[in-house]
């Protein structure tokens, strides 16, 4: 074929170089009342220019959102087993519901008589969070799981300055989410690491021995961020309590164990839920999620503000403070999102929603199995929803995870968690979730021992992926050191 | 096996069967046998049977059905939530798969979409902002304030955090819950009575050495404009930062922008820009911030780079001010943000363009200096501030407005926020907005009711 006749298919224009002077988008509508007179403002008040802002047109923005939307993979383009981001199908019923003119059109400020079916979802939804997590109360106002943490985090310092206790430290192992420990220091604690022992797990002797009356809470992830669950549980809250601690729970991982335990069970006091990821909602490319916080009743006097109550057949929220932290955000938190996680728990049910930890459970233990001759196995138990290899045996041939992560992509597949969690060098974590069927499980795996092999045989091929993509591998390095961070006229 | 049959749930009993073998067990209660025996739950959860999908949607839809649009009333009710029309394309587009069902772009190679969409949108808020650089999102007006004013603190490494009482009051207790983790609470300065915005003699008094900035609204809550210049400067003369917060989007395609007015942080609430208002959430905060200040601001960021084969691509980037890599000495702990209400809104102002959201955003002016003068007319309203408006102003009656709201409401008229719950010296004012999706005829409807309803 003549060079000359293949086209290089050039990167999208953005949209400010799609740009001409006067052309219209949508219009408003006409005026039906008189325009504004300028002089009537004081001089500089009115703008005369938003400098650079496009002129475009609808069908070529169409054309260019929908090309950009085509550089993307998400949960319906295949599979996405990124660890810890549950990243299971999106049911398209949760987007029909959610857009229900009943519910999209509602004012925060309406008049309560007008919102009583809202406040009734919020209401229960409220209520099937205490059940299925074995906790007193539930707030749904957090936006997302970091702002739960901040909530809990907020509320266990409120309960200790009620009690005239100073404590200031907070235990986090240190397989925790990067959030945790950033929550801790907003809410003006210090973190002290518990280390992860030879099992994976943090051990009752470390915590007894790092617990005193300086330690408000320990703030730990179960099942933790290996995958594993925290099987001494109950040991080490007994130890925390036993001192006068908070033991606070990442709720990140409930998609493994909803409906086989309740994490009130384990002493645990707080817990932050994530909607986005264990109650199917789509996480948007980054959000919104939604955060709901769980909470003993010790601690329901200090949640956010306003509160959903009802009296007789009528809901109306409650903005009377008491001891309540206040409020994180205007209004009540990501009501669409609760929508979505509402009908999610309807449509599944009690069964439904023990069988998607168990299968979770299931497929992540399955990946684990027939991995483990071509991956390094760092902690090698029965995990829960989620597994974490390492690179160690591919790093023999100067592979890293990264480079097997970006050589996925060319099979069709989203790369796992990477280089997290921090303990494991070079980790890979996977978690496959229950709406993986057995074909997309095994053609994955088939995916992940040729890339073995390669790493082997061929390891400058796996070094160079991904081919397939658009955009070749991608040089983070550069946009960090001489950030680039918006469109400026050349 | 009770996995069988459920929704969203592929596995057939062989593949079940294979599994299990495959990994070693007979079944999956042995595999569960991990789990301490004394925390395994024996019962089923106490939650109502699943449903059909059609069942469900029969259920929600009942549900929903207990509530009342705001498109089904004349409404007028504004303050931080805006009913604003919402062009048929940005649903069509927003709702594409590839968008909605990805994840924050770690993968920058299968993530182009979303972040040439992030940098898109970064780029529209500079240019709206009049400021540097901006975030890849927050979570809404309110927390945006909040992470400001704890930017601004970084910042100046001053402790005070000065607020006027003409800030959203939600806004307000937000920042005052963020501020919790310090030893500052929020101080307040009052606003004119007469004017209806901040007290300069007020800002003068209490900003000392140790206050780190102000924050004023810009529409303030009362839909007054600040005089930003005013304050910038004076602010400015005593080594602080003048934070500005923006909870109508909309007004910037007709207002001078902050960030040419002297603002050293620009947050906001940008739902105006095609998002509903669906019972208050979720919504989209924004972050504008000067170049100087950019190590310290949150949240995540994405910036252009080149590929291996020298094409423009984009990441996220400057990762090092973020929790997953600086953990408890981050900026913020901000991880999952607004991703697709960020694209939401760059769609929706692509859509719109320069002209289109400038002629929009002095409809409403129009639309609200119509309904102001309307409402003047009434016997028994007074405007009660003095300050020019964007779409929002306050009237204040003579009686108690609980009553004439709910007298009103009779009609289908949502006539606006009643200020007393917030204000306790407000008692008898309203809070009004017009926009767009008020016609004339509503307005000279809203205005002959209420002259109805006060006739003495």
């Amino acid at each position: 074929m003549d060079k000359n006749s293949k086209i290089e298919n050039p990167a999208e224009p953005l949209i400010f170089e799609r740009s001409s002077a006067g052309r219209v988008g949508v219009e408003p509508p006409c005026l039906d009342v008189p325009d504004i007179d300028d002089a009537s403002f004081p001089q500089g008040l009115l703008r005369s220019d938003i400098e650079g802002f496009p002129e475009i047109g609808e069908p070529e923005t169409v054309r260019h959102f929908t090309r950009l939307s085509q550089l993307n993979f998400g949960v319906d383009t295949g599979f996405y087993p990124l660890g810890s981001c549950t990243m299971k199908y999106n049911p398209k019923i949760n987007e029909t519901t959610a857009a229900l003119a009943g519910f999209a059109g509602l004012h925060p400020y309406q008049d309560e008589s007008l919102s009583q079916g809202a406040l009734e979802l919020i209401s229960e939804l409220e209520e099937y969070l205490v059940e299925i997590t074995g906790m007193d109360a539930v707030t749904l106002q957090p936006a997302a799981g970091a702002q739960g943490e901040l909530c809990g985090m907020l509320m266990i310092a409120e309960y200790f300055k009620e009690k005239g206790e100073t404590r200031k430290k907070v235990l986090i192992p240190d397989t925790a989410h990067g959030t945790n420990p950033a929550t801790c220091h907003l809410a003006g604690f210090d973190v002290v690491r518990v280390q992860t022992g030879q099992g994976g797990v943090i051990t009752p002797a470390c915590v007894e021995g790092l617990m005193d009356e300086d330690v408000a809470a320990l703030m730990l992830t179960n099942p933790n961020t290996l995958g594993l669950f925290e099987e001494n549980i109950k040991e080490i809250a007994d130890i925390i309590h036993a001192k006068g601690g908070i033991v606070y729970c990442d709720g990140a991982n409930l998609n493994a164990v909803m409906g086989l335990m309740k994490l009130g069970d384990m002493g645990i006091d707080v817990v932050q839920l994530n909607l986005h990821k264990t109650f199917s909602t789509p996480h948007g490319g980054g959000g919104p999620g939604s955060g709901p916080l769980a909470v003993k009743g010790i601690l329901e006097p200090y949640l956010p503000v306003p509160r959903v109550v009802k009296k007789g057949d009528k809901y109306s929220l409650d903005y009377n403070k008491g001891k309540s932290i206040g409020r994180l955000k205007a209004f009540y938190g990501h009501f669409s999102i609760m929508v979505r996680a509402y009908t999610y728990i309807r449509r599944m049910g009690p069964v439904g929603l023990r069988s998607v930890s168990e299968l979770a459970i299931l497929n992540a233990n399955y990946i684990k199995e027939r991995l483990r001759e071509d991956f390094h196995l760092p902690y090698d138990r029965t995990c829960m929803h989620e597994c974490v290899l390492s690179d160690k045996f591919q790093n023999e041939y100067d592979v890293t995870t990264l480079d097997m992560a970006k050589r996925l992509i060319d099979y069709g597949y989203h790369p796992p968690t990477i280089y997290f969690p921090l303990i494991v060098h070079g980790a890979m974590m996977i978690e496959p979730t229950e709406t993986e069927d057995l074909l997309t499980i095994d053609s994955f795996i088939d995916a992940m021992r040729s890339i073995a092999r390669e790493a082997r045989e061929t390891p400058a091929l796996v070094k160079g992926a991904p081919y397939s993509t658009k955009t070749s591998r991608v040089d983070e390095t550069r946009a960090a050191r001489t950030p680039i961070l918006r469109w400026i006229e050349q | 096996m009770s996995i069988l049959g459920q929704p969203y749930l592929p596995h057939t009993s062989e593949e079940i069967e294979h599994i299990c073998k495959t990994i070693g067990v007979k079944s999956v209660e042995e595999l569960l046998q991990v789990f301490p025996e004394e925390l395994r739950l024996t019962g089923a959860l106490d939650l109502p049977g699943g449903l059909s999908e059609q069942e469900v949607l029969g259920l929600l839809t009942e549900l929903a059905s207990k509530n009342t649009s705001q498109n089904d009333i004349s409404s007028f009710l504004g303050a931080g939530a805006y009913n604003h029309y919402i062009p048929a394309a940005v649903g069509n587009i927003t709702s594409r798969s590839e968008f909605i069902t990805s994840y924050t772009p770690y993968q920058p190679e299968i993530s182009q979409g979303t972040l040439q969409g992030i940098f898109e949108y970064q780029s529209l808020i500079c240019q709206l902002t009049a400021m540097d650089v901006a975030n890849a999102s927050l979570y809404d007006g309110a927390s945006a304030m909040a992470e400001a004013a704890l930017m601004a603190r970084r910042v100046t490494r001053r402790g005070k955090v000065l607020v006027s009482s003409a800030v959203h009051p939600e806004y307000r207790e937000t920042t005052a819950t963020y501020l919790k983790g310090t030893d500052e609470s929020p101080v307040e300065v009052g606003y004119c009575a007469n004017s209806g915005v901040t007290l300069f003699e007020e800002v003068e008094k209490n900003f000392d050495d140790d206050t780190a900035c102000l924050v004023v609204q810009y529409p303030n809550f009362f839909g007054g404009i600040e005089d930003i210049q005013a304050l910038a400067e004076l602010v400015h003369s005593k080594k602080g930062l003048l934070v500005v917060v923006v909870s109508e989007g909309l007004s910037m395609g007709a207002l001078r922008p902050a960030g040419e007015l002297g603002a050293d942080i620009v947050v906001g609430e940008a739902q105006s820009f095609g998002s509903p208002l669906s019972y208050g959430g979720p919504y989209l905060g924004f972050m504008g911030v000067r170049q100087k200040h950019l190590r310290q601001m949150p949240g995540r960021v994405a910036g252009q780079t080149l590929d291996t084969n020298g094409r423009r691509s984009y990441c996220l980037t400057m990762a090092t001010r973020e929790q997953h890599i600086r953990r408890e000495r981050a900026t913020s702990n901000i991880c999952t943000n607004q991703g697709v209400v960020a694209l939401t809104c760059a769609i929706y102002l692509t859509l719109l363009g320069k002209g289109g959201l400038m002629r929009l955003a002095r409809l409403n002016m129009a639309k609200a200096a119509f309904l102001k003068e309307q409402l003047a007319k009434v016997a028994g309203i007074k405007i009660a501030f003095t300050a020019p408006n964007f779409n929002e102003f306050v009237i204040k009656l003579e009686t108690d407005p609980k009553v004439f709201l709910k007298a009103l409401l009779e009609k289908d008229i949502a006539g606006g926020l009643d200020l007393g719950r917030f204000y306790p010296e407000l008692k008898k004012h309203i809070l009004v907005v017009a926009t767009e999706m008020n016609s004339r005829a509503e307005m000279e409807a809203y205005a002959a009711a209420a002259a109805e309803l006060l006739k003495t």
